[in-house]
């Protein structure tokens, strides 16, 4: 045991232990990290992968700003219980435009990767003014000041341009666009051609019912289409993955 | 190096001083020891085992061959084979005759009840009692039919949807832009009236007449309603959105679009509901107490 009697060396010498210590736990990244980077099969291609639309973008950031991941998640696991409540298991190419991505790991309330077109727009502004209205065992807090605060999309190109910077491919011509397809998506009565040319299987409509776009549309725009971009009749999921 | 310091107790040191203050030498329990091994080697063999390894190409696939995905597809493959002869059964059966076989019934309301608490409960309640805007199921008032096959193609079609071409489908005007206020109020007393609430007997007067011009052509003369178009009865208790003279005035002023989805997977894709679960759901519905 002479080896193990060394140990001595990196005791009194804090450089050597500094450099041991980077050594074992650089170890543990590159096994777990650095394959994800350039293993083809952690890394599956899909059909039907859109950036979000301007307005489904700043849904998302109300999603995050209210918390709803701490107790939504938005992955389906493989298990056979999960896949026959929620829908397919979640592909880790669904996520691939989130940043950051919102899996979660709590669920007090049910599982969102799927629940676009799940319920009706009307369903969504009750549901989240008041949860119990419809589900009367819920013990999720009221959203209803969503539907009290306007939103005009300033800032919505900048945060476009971000998340190009993170690797999202928004074109100079989604982005120019930003602010006019944000007031679109809200408001049917307008020419949409180009949003749905540029954000494919974007819907257009008023989603809280009522004129202008509140944070109540955008957040209702991202929630009804988390999940259907995808279309798993055509999909054959590679089973050694 | 390995000099008692406390001869009694025989502890040695490790020949570190620092100080003055020498580090001792407990060695930890052998068991303890012994525990940490068997989990090195249970790791050894658990990487042989299961995926575990990243290569250039891929990750080593383990000796016994499980991934996550095969397993879920043959569970799921596993319950449909052990169902498959109720499901098909369930998918061909007349749904009108379907009591007379006590299996299939018996089969088709439990499978019924998981899809409707999956695919239900959020808008009708977990106990299918309904709320404002959705209607209960449990009563023996259908706004579409509740036969077992009106029920069946309302999940099937669902209601006022873009998905379906046969979508249940009426649309009430808002008679805010067609009534005044005065006349809208006339028509919420006519309705107080005839559902038996407290009211202003001239105003409802006036309501009456213009009930039979407005109104009565889908509620019908009598206000009893009308299948055909969903249009619920008024002269009863039971109210899809309320019946005080609040909720009826907003009724009438803006009108109601209730929708509900369609349900087949002919447009709704794979997380729609395959024929036999339309039935079963058809079936579980319809035993809730109100199916006709």
């Amino acid at each position: 045991m002479a080896f193990l009697d060394r140990h001595k060396i990196l005791e009194t010498n804090a450089t050597y232990l500094l450099i041991g210590s980077l050594l074992v736990v650089s170890i543990g990244g590159i096994v777990e990290i650095a394959p994800l980077f350039y293993l083809q099969n952690t890394i599956e291609t899909v059909d039907g992968m859109r950036p979000y639309t301007p307005l489904e973008l700043a849904g998302r950031e109300i999603y995050i700003r209210e918390g709803c991941y701490l107790c939504h998640s938005q992955m389906i696991r493989p298990m056979r219980d999960e896949v026959e409540r929620y829908g397919h298991y979640s592909l880790a190419a669904e996520s691939m435009y989130d940043h950051p991505f919102q899996w979660g790991s709590k669920r007090t309330g049910p599982d969102l990767a799927r629940v676009g077109g799940r319920y009706s727009d009307s369903w969504h502004v009750d549901h989240l003014s008041n949860p119990q209205v419809v589900v009367p065992e819920s013990v999720m807090p009221k959203y209803a000041f969503l539907l009290d605060r306007p939103l005009d999309g300033k800032y919505i190109g900048d945060l476009m341009a971000t998340h190009r910077m993170v690797g999202v491919p928004y074109s100079d011509d989604m982005i120019a666009n930003a602010k006019a397809d944000f007031a679109l998506q809200a408001n049917p009565d307008n020419d949409y051609s180009g949003l749905q040319e540029r954000y494919p299987k974007s819907s257009v409509r008023s989603f809280d019912g009522v004129p202008g776009v509140s944070e109540m549309d955008a957040l209702i725009a991202y929630l009804q289409m988390l999940g259907t971009l995808v279309d798993f009749s055509t999909f054959t999921p590679d089973a050694s993955r | 190096m390995k000099k008692p310091i406390d001869r009694e107790r025989e502890v040695t040191t490790t020949g570190h001083v620092w100080d003055g203050i020498e580090e001792l030498n407990n060695p930890l329990p052998r068991w303890w020891v012994w525990t940490l091994y068997a989990t090195i080697i249970w790791g050894i063999g658990y990487a042989i085992a299961y995926p575990a390894w990243p290569l250039l190409t891929g990750a080593t696939p383990g000796l016994l061959g499980f991934s996550t995905r095969a397993e879920v597809a043959a569970d799921i493959a596993a319950v449909e084979a052990s169902n498959a002869g109720m499901m098909t059964a369930l998918a061909a059966v007349d749904l009108t005759t379907i009591d007379s076989s006590p299996e299939l019934h018996g089969f088709a309301v439990n499978a019924g009840a998981a899809i409707f608490r999956a695919n239900c409960s959020q808008c009708h309640g977990a106990g299918a009692a309904g709320g404002k805007g959705y209607p209960n199921l449990l009563d023996n008032d259908w706004l579409w039919g509740g036969a077992i096959t009106d029920i069946a193609y309302t999940v099937t079609n669902g209601v006022r949807n873009e998905q379906s071409p046969d979508t249940r489908y009426s649309q009430m005007p808002a008679f805010g832009e067609i009534l005044t206020p005065e006349e809208i109020q006339a028509l919420v007393n006519h309705v107080l009236a005839i559902s038996g609430q407290e009211h202003d007997a001239a105003l409802a007067t006036t309501g009456a007449a213009l009930f039979a011009e407005n109104c009565a052509v889908c509620h019908g003369e009598k206000a009893e309603g009308n299948r055909e178009f969903g249009s619920p009865t008024l002269t009863d208790a039971i109210w899809l959105y309320g019946g005080d003279a609040k909720t009826l005035t907003q009724t009438v002023t803006l009108a109601r679009f209730g929708v509900m989805p369609a349900w087949s997977q002919d447009y709704r894709g794979a997380s729609g509901l395959n024929p036999a679960e339309i039935n079963a759901v058809a079936t579980y519905v319809h035993q809730l107490g109100g199916g006709e």
